[in-house]
């Protein structure tokens, strides 16, 4: 995949950051925006090309974020695809086993290839970003207030 | 991407590919016996029985063979997206799929090695039909013989001199299956 990131449209490039907000989202949280948006716009008609399945994927990790990639484990991973009435094809892949958050994972997709794609950042993936960055920030503040300096006494030599 | 992509899996996976499956065993434990399977339906050219034997066998780990006449835009990316196999050439491929003429060379494929036999490549050869008339066929899993249109004779012959090497073969049309292992002999016709 990231061998390819140079080629990507402005278009890829966005729904590449959509998916990863959602995928790493809460799933309460992405779900109860989920029916917010439907409870104010409606809910979208679609097909279920995919039906929701449960299945693993490897997280690989890196040491230091630079080293070798090494396999950390495996995570639980729901995946679903959906069309909508308009044929625009969405796909949603979620951490967990919750098959509606994955669905509502896949219709988010599919409706951000319309027209609705600023309508649903503002609403939808930006308070779900948001969240991660907060999380993100807390845990470094956590990590950062317990680093220890360690620094070495010079031996005299005589 | 055209619609088709994503159209043509199973509707009930678990138990669409439990049926094909089955069928499939079938198939190539009685060499020579069309089995019927359904449920799959990928782009033309390829038959409803291919696509639902693709969609039963095929996985990330198994590496898929798309010969010309087979291999286009949609069809790669069908099988991409419902069975995630990996297209490879035909050196390294599991599974070929592909009418008899264009599945051509046939030393192209891999017959496994004597410690790993099962490291050998099976073919899917699509047929106008499937008719238990033609070659005869004869050995472990048929009782006496049995006869199958094939579409020729002295590849297999020499197939089966490589035993237990060699490669395997489905045989499909419309939504018939029928199977020929290596371990069968095939004769002509009496």
């Amino acid at each position: 995949m990231s061998k390819n990131q140079n080629n990507l449209t402005n278009e890829q490039r966005a729904r590449q950051a959509r998916l990863s907000v959602l995928a790493t989202a809460s799933s309460d949280q992405l779900k109860a925006l989920w029916h917010r948006w439907t409870d104010a716009n409606g809910a979208p008609e679609y097909t279920l090309v995919r039906a929701p399945e449960i299945g693993t994927v490897m997280v690989r990790g890196r040491a230091g974020a630079v080293g070798a990639p090494f396999n950390l484990g495996e995570i639980t991973v729901t995946r679903c695809s959906v069309q909508l009435a308009n044929g625009a094809v969405g796909h949603g892949y979620v951490q967990g086993r919750d098959k509606d958050t994955s669905l509502a994972a896949a219709l988010i997709d599919a409706l951000a290839l319309g027209d609705q794609a600023s309508a649903l950042d503002a609403d939808i993936i930006g308070p779900l970003q948001a969240e991660a960055d907060g999380k993100a920030t807390e845990r470094a503040e956590k990590a950062a207030a317990t680093k220890v300096e360690f620094f070495t006494m010079v031996r005299g030599e005589g | 991407m055209s619609d088709t992509v994503y159209q043509g899996g199973f509707t009930n996976p678990p138990q669409d590919a439990a049926h094909a499956f089955r069928a499939t065993m079938q198939a190539m434990a009685r060499p020579g016996t069309i089995e019927t399977i359904k449920g799959g339906q990928a782009p033309r050219p390829v038959s409803s029985a291919a696509a639902t034997l693709l969609l039963t066998l095929c996985d990330p780990d198994t590496g898929l063979y798309l010969a010309p006449g087979h291999d286009s835009q949609a069809m790669r990316d069908w099988v991409t997206f419902h069975t995630n196999a990996p297209l490879v050439s035909a050196e390294e491929a599991d599974f070929a799929l592909g009418s008899w003429q264009a599945l051509q060379p046939l030393d192209a494929y891999k017959v496994g090695v004597p410690a790993y036999p099962d490291r050998a490549a099976t073919l899917i050869v699509e047929m106008g039909s499937l008719t238990a008339s033609g070659s005869k066929l004869s050995g472990p899993g048929i009782k006496d013989s049995a006869a199958l249109n094939l579409p020729e004779i002295a590849a297999f012959q020499a197939n089966r001199t490589l035993f237990p090497l060699g490669f395997d073969c489905f045989f499909t049309a419309g939504d018939q299956i029928a199977a020929l292992p290596r371990s069968t002999r095939v004769e002509e016709a009496a």
